[in-house]
């Protein structure tokens, strides 16, 4: 017995060490956020969904405003097809001042965001799920009522110019669960700006 | 008489004028002469493989990679820390590479400004090849893709850092890989 509760809690060690953050097949952690419209918005939710673009993203990184028209046309494109886009942006606003909710909502209502835009104040959320960067992607899957994370990583493969992008991996992971696939690649890295923390 | 005697002054002005032009053009030439290669930073565009052979050489020296860009501020808060490291270590064997992460097209209107600005004489190169998907693991597996980022390593040793370096750290972390 004392051997098996040495290995367990060895076990959740490792699991806690090696768990930075949610991968392809882990269930999702649901969260209840602030939005800029002044509700709150819940992944559970989104139940009636396939499932969901989970996006953290921000103001003021030049990655997250190059991809910005991007998302809104995946909203646009992918909404109807059950997959609605969720952005959140999880920086500390005492140290990116641009991130505040005013300055959230302002971005939202200049752009015209068509999903939330949810501030993770206590930066729980994005932690809980792993992401390092801005923009970084969650795409879940609905699994009988229960979301699962079934592709992690970028949008596509040119953050700098829409029109030389050659693959679409986040369209592609839609497109394979949609054909009820596993996405492959189910995880993707690129380059990003750091998500904003006090230490 | 009015006019005449205005016309000598304007004459003799302007001969003054033209002299005082002659010496600053010649002294504007001297200071473009002697401050463009000083001041004048050079950018290196790199591509993938260029990239990975940046990161995978053998030898004596001691390679010091940092991963920044003009739009990451604690990238910007660090990098004097590299550029003390290359004026002070370059000598003994320490090989100090910026490598921008900046859009290509901002080098002009960004990066260079930037290290003009900063006074930057450590080289810096820009990686052209934003499939970044087909190379960030290639430069350390345990690298998110986050900037910033450095990679230290020589034959025997290697560090990945994947976060922003205090001054002390990052010369702790060179003097660890060199002994």
């Amino acid at each position: 017995m004392k051997k098996t509760i040495l290995t367990f809690s060895l076990l959740s060690a490792t699991i806690v060490m090696l768990g930075a953050g949610l991968e392809p097949g882990d269930n999702a952690v649901d969260f209840t956020l602030k939005n800029v419209d002044g509700t709150t918005v819940s992944l559970s939710d989104y139940s009636d969904q396939k499932g969901v673009i989970v996006v953290f993203t921000c103001n003021p990184c030049p990655f997250a405003k190059a991809y910005e028209q991007r998302i809104i046309q995946l909203h646009h494109k992918y909404s109807p097809e059950g997959y609605p886009v969720v952005a959140i942006n999880p920086n500390d606003d005492q140290v990116s001042p641009e991130d505040t909710f005013d300055k959230m909502k302002a971005r939202s209502a200049e752009r015209d965001f068509p999903f939330p835009y949810l501030k993770d104040e206590t930066q729980e959320v994005y932690q809980a799920y792993g992401a390092t960067r801005t923009p970084h992607i969650y795409l879940l899957e609905n699994m009988n009522g229960k979301f699962k994370v079934a592709y992690v990583g970028a949008i596509d493969d040119n953050a700098m110019d829409a029109s030389a992008v050659t693959v679409r991996y986040l369209e592609d992971a839609i497109g394979a669960l949609m054909a009820g696939n596993a996405p492959d690649p189910a995880t993707t890295k690129a380059v990003g700006c750091t998500i904003k923390t006090r230490d | 008489m009015f006019a005449e005697k205005t016309g000598r002054i304007k004459q003799i002005s302007t001969g003054g004028v033209l002299q005082a032009m002659r010496r600053y053009a010649f002294m504007f030439m001297l200071a473009v002469i002697f401050t463009v290669p000083a001041a004048g930073q050079k950018v290196t565009e790199i591509g993938r493989e260029e990239l990975l052979s940046l990161t995978d050489r053998s030898g004596d020296t001691t390679y010091v990679i940092n991963f920044w860009a003009t739009w990451c501020s604690p990238c910007v808060k660090e990098i004097g820390y590299f550029e003390d490291l290359h004026n002070e270590q370059a000598s003994s064997g320490v090989r100090v590479i910026l490598v921008s992460l900046d859009f290509p097209n901002q080098i002009e209107s960004r990066v260079i400004p930037f290290l003009e600005e900063k006074n930057i004489t450590a080289p810096v190169m820009l990686m052209t090849d934003l499939r970044y998907n087909e190379w960030i693991d290639r430069v350390d597996p345990g690298w998110s893709g986050a900037i910033p980022a450095t990679l230290i390593y020589n034959n025997d040793h290697r560090v990945f850092l994947e976060k922003e370096l205090t001054r002390e750290e990052l010369y702790e972390q060179v003097n660890l890989i060199r002994n």
